[in-house]
């Protein structure tokens, strides 16, 4: 049934040492097969991870020099306005846009669950069309729709009455910016999660509370959130650890801002800013240390996730 | 009073709100792309006129040569191209070879070893960046796809999900069956797990294309001489024109998202399944 070496095997006369050979190699295949993640994972993954918090140590640059500074550079970061600077818009624009998603996700998700809908797979592959395309080619997108004197928003707030806002120049314009462009990319993604599992709780439960005359508020607070707890908290989890790295955005939003996302930095995140050090400054050592306040910061937030969720399941059984 | 008619009517109407929500959706993920293209088509004085013009025009021919002309953009389609298929073939088939290792075979150390591989999935090590361009210019690998394509071939979440579905759908009797008939394991890995798999598979490989096709940061910092930019970098070039044309870098981002709009209309259903079977973030 199986292959010619099969065959070859039932029917002929293998050596002995061939046979040997054979169950070596059967013994080590499940390694082999999972040798590929380890071996990838190790060097381009845990142990750059370990020397990043060497490198913090040093004084270092491209070519190699190197000299040993100790804690200077964490002491330098903390004294470093720019890094407050960065994490202030990091959360800023971590907030903007998680809180709205996710809200936004789960309303939709909601709704969406309640109706037999006709097309349902169009709709659906509607809203994954953000998450497909590339964050670099719609924060273009965005950025001119937001643009101070000729962008759309602008145009429509005018029509309206309102002065035109300089999104890119501004603190809170800025931030508000990016976190749509973020939300946009992502809310239809995490509704396609949430929606997935609330086809799992029992249609019944719905029609129950409808019959009891719990309207849609009621249902949404009592049966859908409950249901979604682990899913949201996974969603929660995942948007943090992204919304702690966001890059592309800030970088192309403000095209004349450049690494710094403005004069001010008023747009500039972590991960941008470690970007500017190592790579747009050729400060290694620097660019490293940022690397290690940021790995920090998303195990506290992890951490602090993970706390939270505990004590919300044992709050609420 | 009979609850019946009543749970059938709420079962059935569709209410207006639905539509309205329905409709912001598909509005919101659209107009950015619709934006985009109508941009693409016309010119800067299109993105800079008020009221805004919002039809496509003609000049869309006109823009693309342009943009063929400014940055090599065919080389840098072609090398996405690359770097994507690798990354989504080496997925599919890697992670398929994990999964199957832990799904179906026993070995030593198998329940810590896969125990690691979860546990990697929540380490960031993506902000490792300056030792991770250390070692790839110790590799002289910068400047070069390989750069982009090795580090992806293979994933924790991948070999997670290709685990999941070998254990859930691959039959153990005809697994024995084919070891008593003297099938090595690698004979039963290709001939009987991975062809019952193969859509499983395929989902991850898709995803695994789309994500690299995508992918800025890295890309950005490994990347420096334009022919080796993928098209995603290209964009970021031609943004530097922006004082020159608005136009360019719309056109350019929109030839940019032509191919995965175009895939994503043959296989959209399937990343949705994918989706709504497991989670795909990152």
């Amino acid at each position: 049934m199986l292959s010619p070496a099969t065959d070859r095997r039932t029917a002929g006369r293998p050596a002995r040492s061939h046979q040997i050979q054979q169950g070596v190699r059967e013994r080590l295949a499940p390694y082999a097969y999972i040798a590929p993640f380890f071996l990838l994972f190790f060097i381009f993954g845990l142990f750059p991870l370990l020397f990043t918090f060497y490198i913090a140590l040093f004084d270092w640059n491209p070519i190699g020099e190197r000299s040993y500074v100790g804690l200077k550079n964490f002491s330098d970061l903390v004294d470093d306005p720019r890094f407050w600077g960065a994490l202030r818009n990091t959360f800023s624009i971590w907030v903007l846009s998680t809180v709205p998603q996710l809200l936004i996700a789960l309303g939709m998700a909601h709704v969406l669950n309640h109706v037999r809908l006709r097309a349902a797979t169009l709709f659906r592959m509607s809203m994954l069309v953000p998450y497909v395309t590339s964050v670099a080619a719609t924060t273009i997108v965005f950025a001119q729709l937001f643009d101070r004197d000729y962008g759309m928003l602008n145009w429509l707030l005018g029509l309206l009455g309102f002065e035109h806002i300089d999104f890119t120049a501004s603190l809170w314009g800025s931030h508000l910016m990016i976190a749509v462009m973020v939300a946009w990319r992502w809310t239809g993604y995490n509704t396609l999660l949430y929606l997935a599992s609330l086809q799992a709780v029992p249609r019944d439960l719905y029609e129950a509370a409808a019959v009891d005359g719990a309207n849609g508020w009621k249902q949404f607070r009592h049966i859908t959130v409950p249901s979604l707890r682990p899913i949201i908290v996974f969603t929660v989890i995942t948007s943090t650890i992204g919304g702690l790295q966001i890059f592309t955005e800030p970088l192309l939003a403000n095209p004349v801002g450049g690494l710094t996302c403005g004069a001010a930095r008023q747009c500039q995140t972590l991960t941008l800013f470690l970007y500017e050090q190592a790579f747009g400054r050729f400060h290694f050592g620097y660019g490293a240390a940022i690397g290690v306040a940021l790995f920090v910061l998303v195990v506290i937030i992890s951490a602090i996730n993970y706390l939270l969720v505990t004590r919300i399941r044992s709050e609420r059984p | 009073m009979n609850p019946a008619p009543h749970r059938r009517r709420s079962a059935n109407r569709i209410h207006p709100a639905v539509y309205f929500a329905l409709g912001g959706m598909v509005f919101f993920s659209a107009f950015p792309l619709y934006w985009m293209f109508v941009v693409a088509t016309t010119d800067s004085a299109t993105a800079y006129s008020l009221p805004p013009h919002v039809l496509p025009g003609g000049n869309f021919f006109h823009l693309a040569s342009l943009v063929f002309e400014i940055v090599p953009f065919v080389q840098a389609l072609m090398n996405s191209l690359v770097v994507a298929t690798s990354i989504g073939v080496g997925q599919a088939f890697l992670c398929a070879l994990a999964g199957f290792a832990f799904a179906k075979l026993s070995f030593r150390g198998r329940n810590t070893l896969f125990l690691i591989v979860v546990l990697t999935m929540t380490v960031p090590t993506q902000l490792a960046v300056v030792p991770q361009y250390l070692i790839m210019s110790r590799f002289n690998w910068v400047d070069t796809l390989q750069a982009l394509i090795v580090p992806g071939l293979v994933s924790a979440f991948g070999i997670f999900w290709m685990r999941q579905h070998i254990g859930n759908v691959v039959n153990d009797e005809l697994m024995n069956a084919a070891r008593v008939d003297g099938a090595t394991t690698w004979q039963i890995f290709w001939r009987i797990a991975f062809p019952v798999v193969r859509p499983a598979a395929l989902i991850l490989g898709l995803f695994g294309f789309v994500n690299a096709w995508n992918d800025f940061l890295w890309p950005f910092i490994v990347l420096k001489s334009p022919e080796r930019y993928t098209v995603q970098i290209a964009i970021k070039a031609l943004q530097n024109n922006r004082d020159i044309d608005l136009g360019l870098a719309m056109s350019g981002s929109f030839l940019a998202t032509l191919p995965v709009l175009v895939l994503f209309v043959f296989v959209g259903r399937r990343l949705v399944q994918g989706i709504m079977e497991g989670a795909f973030k990152g």
